[in-house]
């Protein structure tokens, strides 16, 4: 079970937590403009990196906040933690 | 049978404490401190198992986890516990054990016929014969496992209770031998909370079965002296009979606590086992090593044991396993047990060493105590039965070691202790992510780079020398410590002990024979499997080159024992035959749990129907269970299902609901809909994003019906939201969608909107609601409640006032989900049972009825409302409903833009329609599959399901409603619902609704 560091709460073990997948996907301010293609690169396609991934998490059993993580998908270790609207921490961005 | 082989003294056993067990039936006594295994050793009973594929006996090979022969089931009934090891067992008084194996028994086993056919059973030999054709292989599976026989789980409940800890710790110690002893000295005099575990009943590990003095004392003395230190530290746990059985992701270690089944009569109120779920933030792992046996002709016999074992047998338990012992080696280790058999007065009859020169300080003690020692030999083969060894043959080999050069002859004996070096035990570092890498010295695998919080130390590390175990101990536990972020001095003084040079190891993985290969007796790899050398060669020849299709192939390391003895052996083979390295293969993946964990310890507390899910209850459950309720489930909660009346059935209980409702007055709790109260000043702009309908222009004191969307434009809820106040508004939900609406809002507003000052407040178990329905509810309202005008113009349809009802503070909202004139009283949880009774007495001369789920949904299907997640299934839009009107076009909300994708605009997506059978009395079964005709063969297209379906008591027929292919145009033709029994109903499609179409008695 992995430990996740909630930004709001501190470390806390993962079965309080649910994984809401990769993070950082804004929702088109004019969906009705964009095509097909467009629409569904935004409703569909998501990353499946090996390594470093951005990801949003919300502490469920907790201070139901929701968060963003980097978690390596190899080696399941966080990165690092930041609250939603918070910049990237510089050495990480994107 | 027996002579007995307890030596007259030595040992820690308690020789005053005589106890009684049984094995296989017979009666047999043994002392406090012994293991089951060293009882039967004690004995003499050799064989104590009959061996997986060919029936071979078997007798007890190790002293500790490693043991794959000695596998028993204890106790009988609920006490009962298969396939456990009768090496780990301890005994007691009246103690019950028979093999799980050897049917009808173990000196006659009929399947031993299997050994005559060995040649018919090669590797992959299930496979290739059972496995096709398929359906006939759980008619074999039956015959193999009773042939296989691997213990019988008991039949009854578990009366005993189990439970689970969850802590945190600085040093989690794995293993309390003397690494682990001193790691704990170390770290606790730093002031670590520390704990330390061990799988034995008492800690000290390999210094239990030692001679050797340390620190000026006996072994057991310098254990008891650390244990005490430890006891008298406050933050230090110590934990024997507790097993660490698997290493997870970031530090999250399980222990597997024993705590009765080594007592007689535990006291009742203990708990059984525990799990402690620990979260170390260092973690040392001084797991020891596993004597690693040697593979040659007919190495499985009963007779042939590990070197470490006969020590252990001796030192430990006071039981000599033979009474003329030959060693066969390839290291120093085993001279050490020679040693101490010679000091204890006993019979060595030879070494057997590969080595043609074997030096080191060992050899030498042995050489000048006079026992022979044949260097550059090995033995080719055994002989023997059920009772033991009678004599071993042995020859020269060359320097190489695959060659015989000549055949010495034989040498007598009835115990064969065998050593071909050590392997570190390896499995938790490589469960914590960590690649164990090949070491030529030890030619095993020691712990590789650590991945998480953990440290390697002493004979787990490939640290053999007592000395530099305690040295690398101490320095693990210190070290450990400090990375913890304690300050404390953690120093600890080194004891002293006796050091010998050692010659080096000289690793042989199988003993040639001096025969073709394969001929001579078979060689076995792993002895709970039956995985021979020639398995693993013709597994390599057949082109399973992996280690991993190596164990699918042959099972070996497939046992209960996970392959610790047979894995190292079998990779090496593998190895050799493909003209590797032994390092090149690598390992198989190290899984938890390391030796197997009861069910009863995995499932602890969390037993019986209603753990995972709480049950929840209105306000008004018990007036529902004191009337007669029948219960459904719906989500978590229970609802009133119907109320049948002394005699009735379910079906004329749900037509008199349905009939008293529509003709007069009906009740019903509706409690269990999600409330959720949106508050903040921009709610209606977050309403107007949510569903799919217009919010902008709701007045205070109405209500509107909205659909929810996901973003892929599929329904996912739907319910009605009332404007309470200027920004104050409360969205109900399906019973079941409750909680996932909430979360999903939420998200929303935190992760997308997070400028919108809305708040969203769960407040689903806040109120009592209950819905007064039918074209007499006008007038009970008006009789219960004397502050709201209730007349059609001052209280219109769809809008919701505040008042008192019965004397209640309530909020009533005008809406209806049966087509019925209907209330629904929102009141404070509290007073609900008061309203509920308060309204049935009101209604007597009403006839007023409580209706269940089953009443409601017939009364809404006759209108073609739909429940979400009965007829939509999350592949529905608002368009397959025929609810295109409640999309507004002059705004975006969630999944808009999906509805004019490709696939949600096409013609012919399924929709939602109306059915009526053409016999009026037959009732479609929800999910019966429809077709244009009835089949003529199968597989036949499918145009179409029934999602609803129900007799309707006020129309006299059956109604269904129904989602099929480009079902809205073709209104008037028929479908056929081919059902499972071969009926075929024909039934036309209409429109999804059946009773008041023109919605008139809502309204009035
Ligand atoms: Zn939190």
């Amino acid at each position: 079970m992995l430990e996740i560091n909630c930004p709001w709460c501190g470390p806390r073990d993962q079965i309080e937590f649910s994984c809401g997948g990769e993070a950082h996907i804004v929702r088109p301010l004019e969906p009705e403009n964009l095509s097909d293609d467009d629409w569904a690169d935004y409703l569909f396609y998501r990353k499946n990196p090996e390594g470093r991934h951005h990801e949003q998490w919300c502490h469920t059993a907790g201070c139901r906040k929701w968060f963003n993580a980097i978690r390596n998908t190899v080696t399941y270790q966080f990165e690092t933690v930041y609250r939603i609207g918070e910049d990237l921490p510089e050495k990480t961005s994107r | 049978m027996s002579r007995s082989l307890r030596v007259a003294n030595g040992g820690s056993i308690r020789r005053t404490r005589l106890l009684s067990f049984s094995f296989n039936g017979t009666l047999y006594s043994g002392f406090e401190g012994d293991t089951l295994a060293s009882a039967l050793l004690a004995n003499n009973v050799r064989t104590v198992h009959r061996s997986f594929k060919y029936h071979r006996p078997r007798g007890v090979v190790g002293s500790g986890a490693e043991e794959p022969n000695s596998i028993v089931q204890v106790g009988s009934g609920s006490k009962a516990t298969p396939n456990l090891r009768a090496t780990q067992i301890e005994l007691y008084d009246g103690l019950t054990a028979r093999s799980v194996s050897g049917w009808p028994s173990l000196r006659v086993d009929l399947y031993a016929l299997n050994g005559l056919l060995g040649r018919l059973l090669p590797a992959g030999f299930y496979y290739k014969t059972f496995m096709r054709p398929r359906f006939l292989w759980s008619w074999y599976e039956h015959f193999i496992r009773k042939a296989a026989g691997l213990g019988q789980a008991p039949r009854e409940a578990d009366l005993d209770h189990y439970d689970k800890l969850n802590i945190h710790c600085d040093v989690l110690i794995v293993g309390g031998g003397p690494t682990g002893l001193m790691a704990a000295r170390a770290a606790g005099r730093a002031g670590a909370r520390v704990i330390m575990a061990d799988e034995q009943a008492e800690m000290g590990g390999s210094l239990l079965s030692s001679t050797a003095s340390i620190g000026g004392k006996k072994p057991g003395d310098w254990v008891e002296t650390v244990v005490s230190e430890l006891t008298r530290m406050p933050e230090v746990i110590l934990l024997p009979r507790s097993t660490v059985t698997g290493y997870y992701d970031h530090n999250f270690l399980v222990i597997n606590e024993r705590r009765t089944d080594h007592l007689e009569r535990p006291d009742p109120r203990l708990r059984r086992e525990r799990i402690w779920r620990v979260r170390a933030s260092q973690v040392v792992l001084a797991t020891g090593a596993i004597e690693r046996p040697l593979v040659f002709s007919n190495n499985d016999k009963p007779g042939v044991m590990l070197a470490s074992a006969v020590s252990t047998y001796l030192v430990r338990y006071g039981v000599l396993p033979g009474r003329k012992i030959v060693f066969f080696t390839n290291n120093d280790s085993a001279y050490q047990t020679v040693l101490q058999l010679v000091d204890a007065g006993m019979e060595v009859v030879a070494v057997v060493d590969v080595r043609s020169d074997p030096q080191g300080d060992l050899i030498q003690q042995v050489r000048s105590a006079g026992v022979p020692i044949f260097e550059g030999h090995v033995v080719v083969d055994v002989r023997g039965g059920t009772s033991g060894l009678r004599m071993v043959l042995i020859a020269r080999v060359n320097k190489t070691l695959d060659e015989i050069l000549s055949h010495k002859g034989e040498l007598r004996c009835d115990v064969l202790a065998v050593s071909g070096g050590w392997n570190p035990v390896v499995h938790l570092h490589a469960q914590s992510g960590g690649k164990p890498v090949f070491n030529e010295e030890c030619a095993s695998f020691l712990p590789g780079p650590s991945v998480q919080n953990e440290r390697s130390a002493g004979a787990g590390n490939g640290t053999f020398g007592l000395a530099d175990c305690l040295r690398e101990g101490a320095e693990a536990g210190r070290r450990a410590a400090q990375d913890a972020g304690l300050t404390g001095d953690g120093s600890v003084d080194i004891p002293k002990v006796e050091s010998h040079v050692e010659g080096s190891l000289h690793p042989i993985w199988v003993v040639p024979n001096g025969l073709a290969e394969g001929r001579g007796g078979k060689k076995f790899v792993d002895l709970q499997n039956d995985t021979t050398v020639a398995d693993i060669r013709l597994a390599a020849r057949e082109g399973y080159r992996s280690v991993e299709h190596l164990k699918r192939y042959t099972a070996l390391g497939f046992g209960t024992d996970q392959g610790k003895l047979g894995n190292i052996n079998g990779m090496a083979i593998l190895a050799d035959v493909l003209g590797q390295a032994p390092g090149k293969i690598g390992t198989t993946t190290f899984r938890p749990n390391y030796t197997p964990v009861t069910f009863g310890a995995i499932a602890g507390r969390e037993i019986g129907s209603t753990f995972f899910d709480p049950t929840r209850k209105t306000a008004v459950h018990q007036w529902h269970v004191e009337n007669g309720a029948e219960f459904e489930d719906v989500g978590q909660w229970k609802r009133p299902w119907y109320y049948p009346l002394p005699g009735e059935t379910m079906n004329e209980a749900v037509r008199r609901e349905c009939l008293a409702t529509r003709e007069s007055l009906g009740i019903l709790d509706a409690s269990t809909l999600g409330k959720i109260e949106i508050r903040g000043p921009d709610s209606a702009e977050f309403l107007n994003r949510i569903y799919t309908n217009s919010w902008l222009t709701l007045e205070i004191g109405r209500c509107r019906y909205g659909l929810m969307l996901g973003e892929d434009g599929m329904v996912m809820d739907d319910g009605v939201t009332s404007r309470i106040g200027e920004d104050h508004y409360l969205m109900t939900t399906t019973t079941g969608g409750a909680a996932h609406v909430l979360a999903w809002m939420e998200r929303w507003l935190q992760t997308e909107w997070p400028h919108l000052r809305v708040y969203l407040t769960s407040v689903t178990d806040h109120w009592f609601v209950t819905s007064v329905a039918g074209p007499n509810s006008r007038e009970i309202l008006t009789k219960l409640c004397t502050d709201i005008d209730f007349s059609a113009d001052a209280f219109p349809f769809m809008s919701v006032r505040a008042g008192t009802v019965a004397g209640i503070p309530a909020r009533v909202y005008r809406i209806s989900f049966s087509g019925e004139l209907a209330y629904e009283i929102n009141v404070s949880a509290n007073y609900g049972r008061s309203l509920w009774q308060a309204i049935m007495t009101a209604g007597q001369s009403l006839n007023i009825t409580p209706y269940g789920t089953e009443a409601m949904h017939v009364l809404r299907a006759e209108k073609g409302y739909i429940i979400v997640g009965q007829d939509t299934d999350g592949s529905v839009t608002p368009g397959d409903l025929g609810m295109d009107w409640i999309v507004s076009n002059g705004k975006d909300c969630i999944g808009k833009r999906s509805l004019s994708r490709q696939d949600t605009r096409r013609e012919n997506r399924k929709q939602l329609v109306g059915l009526t059978t053409v016999d009026p009395t037959l009732v479609l079964p929800e999910g019966a599959q429809l077709l244009n005709e009835p089949a003529k063969e199968f597989p036949a297209p499918m145009v179409g399901h029934v999602t609803s379906s129900y007799f309707s008591p006020s129309l006299r027929h059956s109604i269904a409603l129904a989602l099929v292919k480009g079902g809205r145009s073709r209104e008037g033709s028929m479908v056929y619902a081919q059902l499972i029994d071969g009926r075929v109903i024909p039934a036309t499609i209409g429109q999804p609704k059946f009773f008041d179409p023109e919605n008139q008695r809502q309204k009035v």
